[in-house]
């Protein structure tokens, strides 16, 4: 099948525009008879779910929580973008839409991100007037901070906690619909597969977490919004059970999956303390507005550090390398994500990491303090001259932007922030790769839609900062109520969907089937056993730097351990019941199989982009050696997986992607 | 150093069932473990062991979505404030401990399993009220039409920080929900848009609380002390105010 990805014709700015002027709509006493499926409660799927009741048709929506308020969107802390403009400082929808290619290093569909750019300022207006507390300047307007990649001010922020105010608002209007009847909620339910008739999805099977009852649902699209699969490494900023079985269910049905190898790893994260380690804590990049990051200039000073001989307060500025500004002097800290990321990794493969196990560096607040003291000294009258005074009042400053977030590293690191710098180091965050969708964020199964993480469009090969918000509500509240409705007009006469069908009895029998096998196995090793050996190969072989040999090792590694986990997996307990272990199994079970794709498309990418990065594909001289080496020549296109039985045989397919109002270039940061 | 500890763990099969403690002995625990990574250990011991595992809810595992729970050595998210469950670490505790571990208790949270319980009560406390009726429609007025003091945009952010963990309700004596729904009923209280409709949720929002069975506060400010947001008891009185002029 080829790819098409449907992008109206015309001017780039008024593409959405006519589109929305051109589709066919539902009419409301229509809508009343039309079910929608939404899987997963998160921004994209808690506002898609809230708009698709308020427009009238029925909902119902699913997810793995107790509540759509626990879903991951929850933990985002930093903001979120949005081209207002409010600061005067040059911002437009074109410049945020432009940051947003450019910082996904070319690899993002041109017409998606413009429409994400354009609608993103309706996105604030409408969570203000849903009550979100965002933080405001004494004027009572909206206060903004920036974030890596960008030399503007457009993220709007409600303290660390963005995420939870945002998801609470689209919880919010999720209540107020489930409140009126319009959406069923099924917390604790998760999809166990998609069910087709006539090659259109048309509902789809789950399973109730608490009483094992496997149940049918029909409707007339299905939605998902499941996230991404960054814990197909174990360890990654994502909640425990993150997964990604919903987008990879409906790919072994026909949809194909993009892009899999493009992983953001985050440069500010909690380093691991040791093998119990559960998960990874990101620190928001928002800390780089005021944290410096360095690491000992002198190989002996790294040494003794680590050795405990010394403390990182001992070493005086000429001692430290504040390696982000020696390289970026344009960006320094606040340089994009995945250059941070490689940065710190090159830094500690060198010998300069600072703790125990080597694996991190310094986020320094001291030069904040001092700024930030002198300044309210200078306000308050006081004097500027007195060190302790103005320790004391940067100290007030810094904890009111940044309090919750300094509490949350004290209470794992036990070492108090504001006294010594903290120690950070990349961890796995966030998955721009996933299925693949065309400009109405369906995929290629029909009525089949896809958004927020869990599907490929808006980030390219590596994504800014403060941008997974704006994607997950401008799909959810404003981007796919308009495109599903013109699908969906062509359904006014199909009446009810039954779930009394062969489609759905032969979907269910495979789902019991493999539940059975799983508590029937007379394995010897836990579920997280195979989950943590998929994901020191995915971190040691398909992490911050890839290379063609470790790829290949690593696709032949993941499918001997996952034949290894299909003989020997150990689930206790039955599958009709309230069962943790079995839930585990089956999302580990996919993630064994993502990962040999996601390996296999990195190994295809034979080229350096955003987080994607290839030893092979480096610059070798002038002012950017050392740094990742793009090939626009041979690798402008999306790479869109359709499945065929096992992840090797794979089939790829290729959506060219056309720069016709963005110049493709370096990009550079220095 | 590491330690060795006993573990006393309420074990109860399903809504009917009776359910016990269960005394459990672990072995070589780091302080730097979190308490859910030590539960994680006792788990994959049990598996190994051929028993069922300690069900108990866990998520995001980074204090802010709410899901963890545990009333632990008689306190809700154990011997530490300001912080969730998953978020306490082992080096509370010294080696020898015997560490106490029950579910979330209170009428209106059924158990599950052993330390899962069932908040869906606080959901449907949301549901009567907890929204502002506005259209997702993207053709509200433009964010800075009404300028919001400073002062009363942090006190609703400070309101809205809730995670609806429901810690307050495990350490109340009268399993009082009125901290959760006072802090809701706040955030928007505080703010201009959500005055046009203060009076019916608070109305509809403190009627679902009762007939869910949540008990009556009396003020021994419990659950400000053990709530992992600081969410302050002032909510409360902010919402018996509401309350009272919502009714005049």
């Amino acid at each position: 099948m080829a790819l098409d990805s449907k992008v109206p014709q015309g001017p780039i700015a008024e593409k959405w525009t006519n589109y929305k002027n051109h589709i066919n709509l539902v009419n409301p006493a229509n809508k009343r008879n039309i079910d929608i499926i939404v899987v997963g409660t998160g921004l994209a799927g808690g506002s898609a779910a809230a708009t698709l009741a308020e427009l009238g048709y029925n909902v119902k929506a699913f997810a793995y929580q107790d509540s759509p308020r626990r879903a991951h969107s929850i933990a985002a802390q930093g903001g979120i973008n949005a081209a207002k403009n409010y600061q005067g400082d040059g911002d437009s929808t074109y410049r945020l839409f432009y940051d947003t290619v450019k910082g996904g290093d070319y690899r993002a569909r041109e017409a998606n991100v413009y429409r994400l750019a354009e609608v993103s300022a309706n996105i604030i207006d409408q969570c203000v007037a849903q009550g979100v507390p965002f933080a405001r300047d004494y004027g009572g307007l909206l206060d903004n901070r920036s974030f890596g990649g960008v030399l503007v001010s457009r993220t709007f922020y409600a303290k660390g906690q963005t995420g939870q105010q945002l998801l609470l608002g689209a919880y919010s209007a999720m209540n107020r619909q489930i409140g009126r009847g319009k959406i069923q909620m099924y917390n604790r339910h998760e999809m166990m597969d998609v069910v087709l008739v006539d090659g259109k999805a048309r509902g789809i099977i789950t399973r109730n977490l608490v009483t094992g009852e496997i149940e049918r649902h029909s409707a007339h699209a299905v939605v998902i919004a499941s996230g991404g699969y960054g814990n197909v490494f174990f360890l990654s900023t994502n909640a425990m059970g993150s997964n990604v079985s919903a987008a990879w269910k409906i790919h072994k049905k026909g949809a194909y999956f993009a892009n899999p190898c493009y992983t953001q790893i985050h440069p500010t994260c909690i380093p691991v303390s040791g093998d119990h380690q559960s998960k990874l804590t990101l620190m928001s990049e928002s800390l780089r507005n005021d944290g410096r990051i360095w690491v000992p200039a002198k190989l002996e000073d790294a040494q003794a550090i680590r050795e405990g001989k010394k403390k990182p307060t001992d070493l005086s500025e000429e001692e430290r390398d504040y390696y982000l500004e020696r390289r970026y002097p344009a960006f320094g800290n606040l340089v994009p994500r995945d250059v941070a990321s490689r940065a710190a990794k090159e830094r500690c493969d060198a010998g300069f990491g600072v703790n125990a196990t080597g694996e991190a560096v310094y986020l320094d607040f001291a030069a904040a303090i001092e700024r930030y003291g002198k300044e309210q000294a200078l306000v308050k009258g006081l004097n500027t001259e007195d060190a302790a005074l103005v320790d004391k009042l940067g100290k007030e400053i810094v904890k009111a932007k940044y309090g919750n977030l300094f509490q949350m590293y004290d209470k794992i690191v036990d070492e108090d922030p504001y006294n010594t710098p903290m120690m950070i180091y990349p961890a796995v965050h966030y998955t721009m790769g996933g299925v693949w969708v065309d400009y109405n964020l369906m995929t290629t199964i029909p009525g089949c839609y896809c958004i927020g993480e869990a599907n490929f469009s808006d980030h390219g090969a590596n994504r800014l900062g403060a941008s997974a918000l704006m994607q997950g509500l401008a799909d959810g509240y404003f981007v796919l109520p308009y495109t599903i409705g013109d699908y969906l007009s062509d359904d006014i006469r199909t009446g009810k969907i039954s779930t009394d069908t062969p489609e759905f009895d032969q979907a269910e029998k495979e789902v019991k089937e493999k539940l059975d096998f799983f508590v029937n196995n007379k394995g010897s090793k836990s579920v997280d056993h195979f989950h943590k050996r998929l994901g020191k190969i995915m971190w040691n072989k398909v992490g911050m730097a890839r290379n063609e040999q470790g790829l290949k090792e690593a696709m032949a590694e993941i499918k001997e351990l996952r034949e290894e986990f299909w003989k020997d997996v150990k689930v206790p307990g039955a599958a009709d019941t309230y069962n943790e272990e079995l839930a585990k199994a089956g999302r580990v079970a996919d993630f064994l199989e993502l990962g040999e794709l996601f390996a296999k498309d990195a190994l295809v990418r034979e080229e350096s982009c955003g987080g994607h990065f290839r030893e092979e594909s480096a610059e070798t001289e002038g002012p950017q050696k050392g740094e990742a080496k793009r090939d626009d020549e041979n690798f402008a296109f999306v790479s869109a997986w359709e499945y065929k039985g096992e992840p090797a045989d794979a089939v790829l397919h290729k959506e060219q992607l056309e720069f016709n109002d963005i110049e493709l270039k370096t990009r550079s940061y220095k | 150093m590491n330690m060795n500890l006993k573990l006393k763990i309420w074990r109860q099969n399903g809504a009917n069932d009776e359910g016990k403690m269960v005394d459990y002995s672990i072995s070589d625990v780091s302080p730097d473990m979190s308490f859910l990574e030590m539960l994680d250990v006792l788990n994959e011991q049990i598996i190994s062991e051929g028993g069922e595992p300690v069900a108990f809810d866990h998520d995001c595992r980074e204090g802010i979505c709410g899901m963890c729970s545990l009333y632990i050595n008689g306190e809700a998210h154990g011997p530490d404030r300001g912080i969730t469950t998953c978020q306490l670490h082992m080096r509370k505790f010294k080696d020898g401990d015997t560490i106490y571990i029950e579910p979330f208790r209170a009428k209106a949270f059924p158990v599950i399993k052993d330390l899962v319980v069932d908040r869906s009560s606080f959901d449907r406390i949301q549901h009567a009220g907890g929204f502002i009726s506005v259209n997702t429609s993207g053709n509200t007025q433009d964010a800075n039409a009404i300028p919001i003091s400073k002062h009363a945009a942090d006190e609703a952010m400070d309101a809205a920080t809730c995670i609806g963990c429901g810690a307050c309700v495990a350490t109340c004596k009268n399993s009082s929900a009125m901290l959760f729904v006072g802090a809701k009923v706040s955030q928007y209280a505080l703010l201009p848009q959500g005055q046009v409709e203060a009076a019916d949720r608070v109305k509809n929002m403190v009627a679902q609380m009762d007939l869910e069975g949540f008990g009556n506060c009396t003020n021994t400010g419990a659950c400000e002390v053990e709530c992992p947001k600081g969410i302050s008891l002032d909510n409360i009185a902010r919402m018996n105010r509401e309350f009272l002029k919502a009714n005049i």
